[in-house]
């Protein structure tokens, strides 16, 4: 029944392109919405990308990819779904076969049905072989802008047999390939990051507070309060915002940070910036923390980290920066600090404990990529003191989110 | 208005797949997000769609303390406040003092024009979210005297961001989204050469192999972007420099290099400390 909506589970063969495709963008992690994929069908109808598999690649990824940091995953998605059939890609078969049996994925909510069923896809029908006449007749070649609002846009003019871009800069690759290059990898968001990443990152740690009982006036709407009033003075006064978020940052510097000895300046320097914090403190340490905590890289200024923990309490927010990769014994024993001629009388791990008993809102951040924490013993024993998150654009995203309460209290992110 | 043959402007050059994004987005009546590294032409465009289309564009610069009502209208009660004391002025046609912004004065063309809404990004995070409605209707309200504003023409609608905040997702959802890649060198040499229609061929694939050395260097935090070599090529033209002498050194680096960190970490190029524990 041409137009009426099908379930997939009533399918008798499910070989569309469409939703095949829109299954396997959603089983590589991209959330399309069904206004995204409709708008795209929509755009196809209209006659767009109707020419070759490479404008398809890009039109559909105009609409329904939002971010950069997806493009890689569309990418794969992309390269898995059309591979092998790129020859034999004709897409206004498809198309139109899909519109006269529009089966949909099962898992579709009821405000999508609801929105699917809004549409009226005879009509689209109607329009896109309609538009398949049209050009047909007449042969508008690529690279135009559109006309008047709304009406006829014409894509690339004519078919490729094998969905090579015509015209295109650095021409003659097809969309397969240009998938498989996947050049979208480093902006993937589990990339490293750079100082503005962490630093809008850390501003959403702001706690913002307001204070009723020592209201300000405030200028700008007595003005406008005042205007509207026919001069007739009205002061207004409103309560001032104050940020609470009390920061502490404590840093690894040990030799195995080295390679990461950049990305932690980023941290410091970002956090360091940002004005918005209450109180802001950062100390350095090597490997693990004991009885000091240092201002300098070489170890020679530094702080007892009992006087911090005397300083600090729960109403601070610590973030730890290491690899929590050393020898067990530097946890667990007492002596067992890694410099020869320390003998510290407490064990590491007692010291961490103590920090995070002091600052129950505390996370750690690793620049070891997570597939290698599980190798590492003291990685999970620390793991099983701080929560942990790798220190990427996600993982400082999720940290942060865990700092904010949004995970829950108690939330203790999986080891692998 | 009919169909309009585009081959980039006289100044502004593209790539096909930007062209396409520019084209769906107006046949679906969406607006046009666009990201991209600072100098890839993020603003440029709107000025080169405008300029294709032989239409006008309005430009809503965005700041941080933006709000959406100022792209609609804003009341100057002040100036009516003043103009009642002082007996200027029709005090008693509010409309006189609606002061209308660059969304407003769009919808009240008599032709289709672009709307750059110029880094997005900068405002509030709940800024976009607050155009939604408009966007969507291209219609609203002014209270203060009952008028209801709907567009004559849709305009084309053109939003920049800078990545600086991420933009809500129902915002998203509504938009076609480009991103515009760094040109790779053979864009980039016509680039130049709009810039630099006579310059020797072997000054700029000498310049142009140096550029995108330095921006494959890690030790430098602020890549030099299209501008910074078009800027640099200028300069070398005008003293004179030859190709062959970027062999030794670069000349006039500070116009490549922004920041004195940069500049001394390229000049004075350090193997990494090591500290053994």
């Amino acid at each position: 029944m041409p137009g009426k909506i099908h379930n997939l589970a009533n399918a008798t063969h499910g070989k569309s392109m469409f939703l095949d495709f829109l299954l396997d963008l959603r089983a590589v992690g991209l959330k399309v919405s069904m206004k995204e994929w409709l708008t795209l069908i929509e755009a196809l109808s209209l006659g767009f990308a109707r020419a070759d598999l490479t404008s398809f690649y890009h039109l559909a990824r105009n609409l329904v990819v939002k971010r950069e940091s997806e493009f890689d995953l569309y990418d794969r998605a992309f390269a898995y779904h059309f591979k092998g059939i790129e020859t034999h890609f004709d897409i206004d078969d498809d198309l139109l076969n899909w519109l006269s049996n529009p089966v949909l994925p099962r898992e579709l909510s009821e405000e999508d049905l609801a929105k699917l069923k809004s549409l009226d896809l005879d009509e689209l029908r109607k329009q896109f072989e309609e538009r398949m006449r049209e050009q047909n007749e007449r042969h508008d070649g690529g690279n135009r802008w559109v006309g008047t609002g709304g009406t006829s846009p014409f894509g690339h003019g004519g078919h490729h047999p094998s969905g090579v871009r015509v015209g295109g800069p650095g021409g003659g690759r097809t969309a397969i390939q240009v998938a498989e290059d996947r050049k979208f990898q480093n902006l993937r968001t589990d990339r490293i990051l750079d100082t503005r990443d962490i630093g809008v990152a850390l501003r959403r740690l702001r706690k913002l507070a307001k204070d009723e009982q020592h209201l300000e006036l405030d200028l700008p709407a007595s003005i406008d309060k005042t205007a509207r009033e026919a001069g007739e003075i009205d002061l207004v006064f409103s309560p001032p915002r104050h940020n609470r978020t009390k920061l502490l940052l404590l840093m690894d510097v040990g030799g195995s940070m080295d390679p990461f000895a950049e990305l932690s300046e980023r941290l410091f320097s970002a956090a360091h910036a940002a004005s918005h914090f209450k109180a802001f403190k950062a100390f350095m340490f090597h490997n693990c923390v004991y009885e000091h905590l240092y201002t300098d890289i070489h170890a020679h200024k530094g702080i007892f980290t009992e006087d911090l923990l005397k300083e600090i309490d729960n109403t601070w927010t610590l973030i730890f920066v290491g690899d929590a990769s050393m020898s067990p014994y530097e946890l667990s024993h007492q002596g067992g600090a890694i410099y020869y001629g320390h003998q510290n009388a407490t064990p590491g791990i007692q010291w961490l404990r103590r920090l995070r008993q002091r600052v129950p809102n505390s996370v750690w951040l690793n620049p070891e990529p997570k597939k290698f924490w599980g190798g590492t013993t003291s990685i999970g024993i620390i793991h099983d003191v701080f929560p942990m998150y790798e220190f990427t654009l996600s993982g400082i995203t999720e940290a942060i989110d865990h700092l904010r309460g949004l995970l829950g209290t108690h939330y203790q992110p999986p080891l692998h | 208005m009919g169909i309009t043959e585009f081959n980039g402007t006289k100044s502004y050059l593209t790539s096909a797949e930007l062209r396409d994004a520019v084209n769906v987005a107006i046949g679906l009546e969406k607006p046009l997000l666009i990201k991209g590294e600072p100098g890839t032409g993020k603003t440029l465009l709107a000025e080169a769609v405008a300029e294709a289309l032989d239409t006008e564009i309005l430009t809503w610069n965005v700041k941080s303390t933006t709000k959406a009502q100022d792209g609609l209208y804003v009341y100057d009660t002040v100036q009516r406040l003043n103009d009642s004391r002082f007996g200027e002025g029709d005090v008693s046609d509010i409309r006189q003092y609606i002061n209308y912004g660059p969304l407003g004065q769009s919808f009240q063309k008599d032709r289709r024009v672009v709307l750059l809404i110029d880094e997005i990004d900068k405002a509030d995070m709940e800024f976009p979210n607050d155009l939604l409605h408009e966007i969507d209707r291209m219609s609203f309200m002014v209270n203060e005297t009952g008028d209801h504003i709907k567009a004559i023409y849709r305009p084309i609608v053109i939003i920049t961001s800078n990545n600086e905040k991420e933009l809500p997702d129902a915002f998203l959802r509504r938009c076609v989204f480009h991103y515009i890649s760094f040109p790779g060198k053979e864009l980039m040499t016509n680039i130049v050469r709009v810039h630099q229609p006579d310059v020797e061929e072997s000054l700029l694939q000498e310049c142009l192999a140096k550029f995108y050395w330095i921006r494959e260097q890690k030790q430098i935090r602020k890549h030099p972007s299209t501008s910074e070599l078009v800027d640099w090529i200028a300069a070398l033209r005008r003293a004179g420099i030859a190709a062959d002498k970027l062999q030794e050194k670069l000349p006039f680096l500070g116009v490549l290099l922004k920041r004195e960190t940069d500049i001394d970490a390229w000049e004075n190029p350090q193997p990494r400390k090591r500290y053994a524990w």
